[in-house]
């Protein structure tokens, strides 16, 4: 099993702020990689560099490399805008494009990449994927605001897909919805890792325990412990690891 | 245990009680109902009494008919409708593009220092005086639209009714232009608002999907703003029809319907400026009255439109989570 994503000496922030210090991992192909720490540790942060998301913010800045399949995705002859069609985003707050019908969300990624052939089958196909199309099959022209917010962020789910990316990063997916909903997307997490490399930044310890094949944890800006996940959370190395997984802090 | 929900609304008929607050919200309801009617009851009357002598001797013929001859005693309003409608619409036509390009320039792309620079640039439009506009129009649009804009526009589509000559400097063409530059600030400033108010999780959720910064303005953050950007436009259109002064300078105050861009013009809001002091019989004050009325009218229909517009958008935007 080959790394996806080798992440060396990474440090990025915002203006003076130094959120990420000397970050360098590993991520596994058709693995569930899940990132835990307390708020404001840099997590999103991290996610956000491996599909240069993060540098479009005013003021931000990264240094290191990040390198997918082997390429660094910061060389100076790499477009982001292809990064980010390889390496799909999945947010906090579902964030369907209003403006759209739910047809149009997901064939807007494929028109805009030049995929103008079979759209319907892309759609349909997408909307499969994401455990969605049953739900909306008979409704694909009405507005994605009149689905629930579960059903909205398989909506978001199913859009990254529709591009083929080959790795999907989900920033806290599952904090805005209910128990119900967070167990959908959770197994449908589980069936995505198949055919793509997944993270996920998750402030739940749960969650983690039940998705990942591996868990990172991040405290102020440093990774400190990274391992299989039954290791973290059974026998952790570190006294922070421990401190944390048992709620003894953040 | 009793739930308590605190209710401010005299119609939730099971709670109601009247307090202090249920007296208040009455009073102050009832002075905000009674002040809206009022004012708009007076305004129309005095329109109304004022053009009556107009009214009863034209009815709705007034409004079709293209004679304007206070002499021989014939008024109609047709060609100040339709010069304002069509220098209005000019300075949409043009001024739209330009104000939307400013306001997308100025939030997604400009740098911070741009920006601190250029925007209250382009507001600051909006504080000139519109008979200084005016003034400009004369010596600068109007020959500059002589001598340099007409003819190659006679030239290379000359053959269109719309750009047939002769070319006189005032003309529609240039009262559109002068409006254009009259209604961009309000149109930009109101439409940067707009685009600002657009969540970030909108723009990276295209970017996400590997769209560029062009891809995602167009067809993820104007659509989202669309609805706030409508009433902006919509703004600018109610400033355009009724401007008066600055139009009345350059279009040339010629009360007959040309199909050509390039011919002189009028507005009903110039008309009514221009020859309110000459007009001394009766008839002619309470046309030029009706014509107000006219105006008015208009400017209503356009405001509501934008009103009922505005609120079905916000209404979709607030069904996001």
């Amino acid at each position: 099993m080959g790394n996806k994503i080798e992440v060396l000496d990474l440090n990025a922030g915002f203006g003076s702020t130094h959120v990420l210090k000397n970050i360098s991992i590993n991520i596994p192909k058709n693995r569930v990689t899940a990132i835990i720490g307390p708020s404001g540790c840099g997590k999103s942060t991290f996610v956000r560099c491996l599909n240069r998301i993060h540098e479009l913010v005013p003021s931000a800045w990264v240094n290191g490399r990040v390198l997918l399949d082997g390429k660094n995705i910061y060389d100076s002859d790499v477009d982001p805008v292809d990064i980010r069609r390889r390496v799909g985003m999945v947010f906090q707050k579902p964030n369907p494009f209003p403006a759209m019908s739910i047809y149009d969300n997901i064939a807007y990624g494929p028109k805009i990449h030049g995929m103008k052939a079979k759209l319907d089958e892309i759609v349909e196909d997408s909307l499969r994927k994401a455990a969605l199309w049953d739900e909306v099959k008979h409704r694909l022209k009405d507005s994605p605001l009149s689905l629930s917010g579960g059903q909205q962020q398989r909506l978001c789910i199913a859009r990254a897909l529709a591009v083929e990316p080959e790795v999907i990063l989900f920033d806290e997916p599952c904090s805005a919805l209910d128990p119900v909903a967070t167990a959908k997307i959770e197994d449908l997490i589980l069936e995505l890792k198949e055919n793509y490399t997944i993270v996920i930044v998750t402030h739940n310890m749960q969650q983690a325990a039940r998705i990942a094949d591996f868990t990172a944890f991040f405290l102020m800006g440093e990774l400190i412990e990274y391992g299989e996940t039954a290791q973290i959370f059974e026998n952790p190395r570190d006294k922070r690891t421990e401190d944390y997984i048992t709620g003894r802090f953040g | 245990m009793k739930l308590r929900v605190p209710s401010f609304s005299i119609l939730n008929g099971k709670s109601w009680k009247f307090t202090h607050d249920t007296l208040f919200q009455i009073f102050l309801g009832v002075i905000s109902i009674i002040s809206v009617i009022v004012l708009a009851a007076l305004l129309l009357r005095e329109l109304i009494k004022g053009s009556w002598p107009a009214l009863s001797t034209f009815g709705l013929e007034f409004l079709f008919s293209t004679a304007w001859n206070p002499v021989t005693g014939e008024f109609g309003a047709l060609p100040f409708i339709y010069g304002t409608i069509v220098s209005s619409m000019l300075a949409l036509l043009i001024g739209v593009p330009l104000s939307l390009g400013i306001a997308v320039y100025l939030t997604e792309i400009a740098s911070s220092r741009v920006r601190a620079i250029l925007s209250p640039v382009v507001e600051l439009l909006a504080a000139i005086p519109s008979v200084i506009i005016g003034l400009w129009g004369i010596f600068v649009l109007a020959p500059f639209v002589r001598e340099h804009l007409a003819p190659p526009l006679m030239n290379y589509l000359g053959f269109l009714p719309l750009f047939k000559g002769p070319a006189y400097g005032y003309s529609v063409l240039t009262a559109g232009l002068v409006l254009a530059i009259m209604i961009i600030p309000i149109i930009s400033s109101v439409s940067r608002e707009a685009i600002l108010a657009v969540p970030s999780l909108q723009k990276e959720g295209a970017l996400a999907l590997g769209a560029t910064r062009f891809e995602t303005i167009i067809s993820v953050v104007l659509p989202y703003a669309k609805g706030a950007i409508f009433g902006a436009v919509m703004l600018g259109l109610g400033r355009a029809i009724g401007e008066t002064m600055a139009v009345t300078m350059v279009i040339g105050n010629n009360p007959q319907i040309f199909t050509s861009l390039l011919h002189p013009g009028y507005t009903m809001a110039a008309v009514i400026a221009n020859e309110f002091t000459e007009a001394t019989d009766d008839v002619y004050l309470a046309a030029l009255i009706e014509i107000g009325l006219v105006l008015f009218a208009i400017s209503m229909v356009v405001n509501i439109i934008a009103r009922v517009i505005t609120w079905k958008y916000l209404k979709l935007e607030e069904g996001l989570s």
